[in-house]
């Protein structure tokens, strides 16, 4: 071999070349830029198109944020100091904003108390949402309405305790009773707590003492984010039991039942939000016995809630008709009995296969709370449409307070799907 | 079924209580259910509308007007929704990067913050940033007309509008003459259907396309060359001159209507956007590689192979986002838009006080027209169903 070197070639070497770091256009950032934003000439146009897009956005955007003013007293000032100059006006939000969050009524020197609830509620959300908590900080869940509900109306501290002791007295009912049958404990709980809340109506009024530990605010006081924020929790926490039960009736096996759950849910997904809301305001009243007057803000939970469960229904009923027939058969083989199979092996795989649809319409729900500005509830747009933009303060700030409220809802609903994201990575325990 | 008897007892019960309830109040209130007040005056004035209108007419043509509007916006907004949703949802699978994200980006913002603040922001840019009608009047405005057609007012925008000189009605005109010009686009859209399946048969037989562009192209647009010509079509313009307060002539599309079109077609778009690409991505790439393999082009392998099939997943969630803008056109009602929400359901009921009557008109009117879409979505579903064995 190295004899025909010798005369063919004029030069070989004797040590290896030192590794060349790769051609600037086959790695690196420039790499990466022919690959992703010009790698034919319709898709480099594109790129530009867009770019500039962009960059009339942020013209028209940026500066006018940045160079907001924060600390003037009326809109008429702000104008003053920017002396013509495209800026924001964001005082307006450091003026109202317990307006803006607590409505225009609620006791400013109670403030401190949904404030209070706010910050509970990131307690007793975090055991369900976490599931990785211990499972005992889910008594501070169980415990969180009758708390917030005493924080934000106040009153007599004997209406939640006696509420919780009527949950707490159906609770022991079902426990006895359940291991025999699952409808006689069922019952029998709903039974035991309706009876210790009607004797509570007697006591309560007896008990309660004249000046409480937390004065009492009325519920058309509130107002503002609080409301909305109200509004979507306790909505989605009643609409999910009811969807899952509304599901469960549409894939009975008796015509009768699910006759009757099917008429409903496609009735109220037939109706738009806004028509039940116009039920809540004008037409439910109507329907209470002559003497009741139930508030505005319980008829609007009932209409929502019940909204929200029929589309709840539908999304359960999918993760039902989802799982093989042969996880019923399996349960029915075990001599499981409808409860049993439903609570053990169908609703644990069901619900897990709804999560995202449940998420989704818990996000359109928190979404719509919105519309009962339109029933003349002052919630967080109904705030800005009504008393903020009506004032001869503010009179005609319009893009610094719709677009509060935009990233407000913003963060909001995009933290939830982020949320029901990362669950959905979780909770994947079949192989891929 | 001793649960169905308890059940039904339950039901009977609740109704029978609901109902007294409902006999008791009314006749405290000195109510009683009646829908008399349909055919008496309504008394106001509704500013757009598609069928004649005065405020001397029935309460239930007012609600007519609303059902008309109602209908319009929606399905103007479906039309929009549908272009803006497959673009930006065809753009999310891009491999551009700064493309896939600005659409990202579209999707996120949209579907995350309530429709009813974007239909107030959308209807704030109409009626705040917009200039006023003045500045588009005399004989030398501040603002020319674009293109000498349209002006773009606080009020809405002003568009020239056809009219038919020597047909139906005369000068006048008449709805007759549209109702011609829908029967001839209905026609034209069956000739092309029929000149498309002849191709394909022809395709079938001989294995060679004929060409039908120019065919179809000459079946959608003679018939409304010939028509034009046959009632004299001649367009009335928005003239800066005729008034000294307002522009006169043309269409005036009010600023509610379009607001509330571009909201619901922004915010729709989005979830149609998401739709579409999981569509897309439910098509598995070997069906892409088979068609590749058969050595089918790149550009029909697109509309042969993948998008038959991403059709069959992305029609049925497309269809209940259709029915989604129906039901969310009636926030019309926060921007004054007279839909039937706001007619029927708004000032019809304040002025009457037939809070019952009303509220349920207008809930049977949504359900007819879900329940009607839900069907027509159930024949295309068993339709489309993959036919096993």
């Amino acid at each position: 071999m190295s004899d025909t070197h010798e005369h063919s070639v004029a030069f070989v070497r004797t040590t290896d070349i030192e590794q060349q770091p790769a051609p600037s256009n086959a790695a690196g950032p420039v790499k990466w830029m022919r690959d992703n934003l010009f790698a034919t000439w319709p898709n480099a146009l594109l790129t530009v198109a867009s770019a500039y897009v962009i960059y009339l956005i942020l013209t028209a955007t940026l500066p006018w944020i940045l160079g907001g003013l924060w600390n003037t007293s009326s809109l008429a000032e702000c104008r003053e100091v920017l002396q013509g100059k495209s800026a924001a006006c964001f005082s307006v939000l450091t003026d109202r904003w317990n307006q803006l969050l607590f409505g225009f009524k609620y006791p400013s020197e109670f403030y401190w108390r949904p404030t209070l609830a706010l910050v509970l509620m990131f307690f007793a959300l975090a055991p369900v949402l976490f599931f990785d908590l211990p499972r005992k900080l889910l008594i501070m869940t169980l415990l969180y309405p009758f708390v917030a509900y005493w924080l934000i109306w106040g009153g007599t501290i004997w209406v939640p305790v006696f509420a919780l002791l009527g949950f707490i007295a159906g609770y022991f009912v079902y426990a006895r009773f359940v291991a025999q049958n699952f409808a006689l404990g069922f019952f029998g709980g709903v039974a035991a707590a309706a009876v210790v809340w009607y004797v509570a109506g007697f006591v309560v009024s007896m008990l309660a003492p004249e000046s409480p530990l937390l004065a009492s605010v009325p519920s058309r006081d509130l107002g503002g984010f609080m409301l909305n924020m109200m509004l979507g929790l306790t909505c989605v926490s009643l609409s999910i039991p009811l969807g899952i039960a509304l599901a469960l009736g549409r894939q009975s096996s008796m015509p009768l039942i699910k006759w009757m759950c099917v008429v409903f849910i496609e009735f109220i997904r037939g109706v738009p939000l806004i028509t039940l809301l116009f039920v809540a305001s004008v037409m439910l009243a109507y329907f209470f016995p002559p003497d009741a007057t139930v508030d505005l803000f319980l008829r609007v939970v009932i209409m929502i809630t019940i909204f929200s469960a029929a589309y709840i229904a539908e999304v359960v009923r999918g993760g039902l008709a989802a799982l093989p027939k042969g996880q019923y058969e399996a349960a029915d083989s075990l001599g499981l009995d409808y409860a049993q199979a439903m609570r053990l092996i169908i609703l644990p795989q069901a619900l897990k296969i709804s999560i995202p649809g449940i998420v989704n319409i818990a996000v359109g729900l928190f979404k719509d709370t919105t519309l009962v500005s339109v029933i003349s509830m002052f919630d967080l747009v109904g705030m800005i449409r009504g008393p903020i933009l009506a004032s001869t303060d503010w009179n005609g700030v319009y893009w610094e307070l719709l677009g509060f409220a935009a990233v407000l809802f913003f963060v909001v609903c995009y933290g939830i799907s982020q949320y029901s994201q990362w669950l959905e990575r979780r909770l994947a325990t079949d192989h891929r | 079924m001793t649960l169905q008897v308890i059940a039904a007892i339950l039901l009977a019960l609740a109704l029978a209580y609901l109902y007294s309830n409902l006999a008791a109040n009314l006749r405290a209130a000195g109510l009683n259910i009646s829908f008399a007040f349909l055919g008496s005056s309504a008394g106001y004035d509704i500013n757009q509308t598609l069928i004649e209108y005065d405020s001397q007419a029935s309460n239930f043509r007012a609600a007519i007007v609303g059902i008309l509007n109602t209908l319009l916006v929606a399905f103007l907004a479906c039309i929009t929704a549908t272009v803006l949703g497959v673009l930006a949802g065809v753009l999310r699978l891009s491999n551009n990067w700064l493309v896939r994200k600005l659409m990202a980006v579209y999707v996120e913002i949209f579907r995350n913050i309530p429709i009813l603040i974007w239909i107030i922001i959308i209807f704030t840019i109409m009626t705040a940033v917009m200039p006023g009608a003045r500045a588009y009047l005399g004989e030398d405005p501040e603002r020319g007309l674009l293109g000498g057609l349209f002006a773009f007012t606080n009020r809405g925008v002003y568009t020239p509008a056809p009219i038919f000189t020597t047909g139906f009605g005369g000068a006048e005109g008449s709805g007759l003459n549209w109702l011609l010009v829908i029967a001839a686009l209905v026609a034209s859209f069956f000739g092309t259907r029929f000149m498309t399946a002849r191709a394909d048969k022809i395709q079938g037989e001989t294995g060679v396309r004929p060409n039908t562009f120019f065919v179809n192209l000459a079946i959608w647009f003679v018939p409304l060359i010939i028509l034009a010509f046959l009632l004299g079509l001649s367009w009335d313009m928005p003239d800066p001159l005729a008034n000294r307060f307002n522009l006169r002539g043309g269409i005036q599309i009010g600023a509610p209507l379009i607001a509330l079109w571009l909201a619901l077609s922004v915010y729709t778009g989005a979830f149609i956007a998401e739709n579409v690409r999981a569509g897309i991505q439910a098509v598995s790439k070997g069906q892409t590689e088979a068609a590749a393999a058969l050595g089918i082009r790149p550009r029909r392998v697109m509309s042969l192979v993948v998008l038959p099939q991403a059709l069959r997943v992305i029609i049925p969630p497309l269809i209940s986002q259709y029915l989604n803008i129906t039901k969310n056109s009636s926030l019309a009602i926060a921007v004054g838009y007279a839909d039937v929400t706001a007619t029927l359901g708004g000032i019809t009921l304040n002025q009457t006080g037939r809070a019952i009557e009303c509220v349920l008109l207008l809930m049977a009117f949504y359900l007819i027209i879900s329940l009607s879409i839900s069907a027509v979505m159930n024949v295309y579903n068993n339709s489309m169903k993959l036919k096993e064995r």
